[in-house]
């Protein structure tokens, strides 16, 4: 823990705004107070104990007094606590719920969508099907949407678990890109992929690290205006393997840099002319390669683009 | 013509599998709850059966446990075809002696046919 951190645990009243409960029931806030009633009831034991009390029982009932109080307090603690992880619970699990009752309406759409569009039962005419897939997209957009929230809804309840396997990561990317290279061209962006020769194995869950790779290229796709390019490469350093993508899109306004990996946060220069999106896929990809046992970042300037990198642990 | 038990309670994905399904070839047997499914499993011997989890009546899971726990019925090759997507779920299934597991929302009739054809050996 850096001294920046135990700093920023000590902005109590902005930790339990954030907890969205009332400061007698914030745990931070109610260990302070045992702490002050601790080092205080200390030193007035001891002070009175010496100067005024003769009679070794009254210090003893003094004693006993504040460590019931003590009690009651660490008590709230204990109450508050339970407060708090039942509402992320409850959160977690309404999230859900939602997405997997969205996703049976959702699938019928899609599959009878379909079945329509295949001409299997009547073939569409061309400016029906031109409707089709309109309608297509957005149920694909949505689906995608579900889709993070599950993820998310799984990393909040530490619900994530990796399936890991010894694998080639660079086999892993090259399927990727071939999958993302239709939005690359219709985007008219260019990607080259760079990778040092006899790459080692990582050990790793191949889906999850999949999203991960999956929302960087798209999001470097996504994000570059007009004509662009986006250069991925892959080296080995030092116990890990280090996975770069560079490109020479919008960029990340300075001031907003520290709060990219934010669940639900979107640039506001992205905001100006790319409305889709939910601001999940960075949350989801940092948690992923955290988990993973791996490190994350990034450097970006405005106008200019952006470069993410993040590592994993050589099995 | 290739025999296959949909037991799904929705019945929308029902009509929109069983028209495709049908359209490739294949005669579908539709069963909109769990207890209907293991009988129809018992009664029409299909050639491969889907199956949803989260089912009225009997749940998936033990439509499974006793499709392959009865002589008649545990050649037959059962592929999930549900939206529940915990590894613990997918786990639990394959254990059970379910031939695939398939999450709707990530797959196409298109794919799910495929998959079908593949278990069928075709």
């Amino acid at each position: 823990m850096t001294f920046k951190e135990i700093f920023s645990q000590l902005n109590i009243p902005e930790k339990c705004k954030k907890y969205g409960v009332p400061l007698w029931q914030c745990p931070q806030f109610l260990f302070l107070i045992m702490g002050i009633i601790i080092i205080g009831s200390i030193l007035a034991t001891y002070f009175i104990g010496t100067r005024y009390i003769e009679e070794p029982e009254i210090v003893a009932l003094i004693t006993f007094l504040i460590t019931i109080i003590l009690f009651t307090i660490a008590f709230i603690i204990t109450r508050s606590f339970e407060r708090l992880a039942e509402a992320s619970r409850m959160k977690s699990e309404f999230i859900n719920i939602v997405s997997h009752q969205l996703r049976t309406p959702l699938s019928n759409l899609r599959w009878t969508l379909e079945v329509v569009m295949s001409g299997k039962i009547i073939p569409p005419s061309e400016k029906q099907l031109e409707y089709f897939k309109i309608i297509k997209e957005n149920s694909d957009r949505m689906r995608e949407l579900i889709k993070d929230l599950l993820i998310v809804a799984r990393i909040e309840t530490a619900k994530l678990t990796l399936k890991k396997q010894e694998l080639f990561l660079e086999e892993l990317i090259e399927r990727i890109i071939k999958e993302l290279e239709p939005f690359a061209r219709a985007s008219n962006v260019e990607i080259f992929f760079e990778k040092e020769k006899n790459l080692p194995k990582v050990f790793i869950d191949p889906f999850q690290i999949r999203v991960a790779v999956e929302n960087l290229l798209d999001n470097a796709i996504r994000y570059i205006k007009g004509k662009g390019k986006v250069l991925i490469n892959l080296k080995k350093k030092e116990k890990n393997i280090y996975f770069e993508i560079k490109d020479n899109g919008v960029g990340i306004p300075k001031e907003e840099q520290k709060y990219i990996f934010q669940k639900f946060f979107r640039s506001r220069n992205i905001l100006r002319y790319q409305t889709q999106g939910s601001g999940l896929g960075l949350y989801i990809v940092k948690a992923i390669v955290e988990q993973s046992g791996g490190k994350i970042g990034f450097y970006s300037e405005e106008n200019k683009g952006s470069t993410f990198w993040f590592t994993l642990p050589i099995k | 013509m290739k025999k296959i038990l949909f037991i799904e309670d929705e019945s929308t994905l029902q009509k929109s599998l069983g028209d495709f399904l049908e359209k490739e070839g294949y005669k579908m047997i539709s069963a909109l709850d769990g207890e209907t499914g293991l009988q129809l499993a018992r009664k029409k011997k299909p050639d491969v059966i889907l199956l949803d989890l989260v089912l009225p009546r009997l749940h998936g899971f033990e439509v499974l446990k006793q499709l392959k726990t009865d002589a008649a019925t545990k050649e037959i090759p059962v592929i999930v075809l549900t939206n529940l997507e915990e590894i613990d779920d997918v786990d639990k299934a394959i254990e059970s002696g379910a031939n695939a597991y398939l999450i709707k929302a990530h797959y196409s009739l298109e794919e799910v046919v495929e998959k079908i054809k593949k278990v069928l050996g075709e």
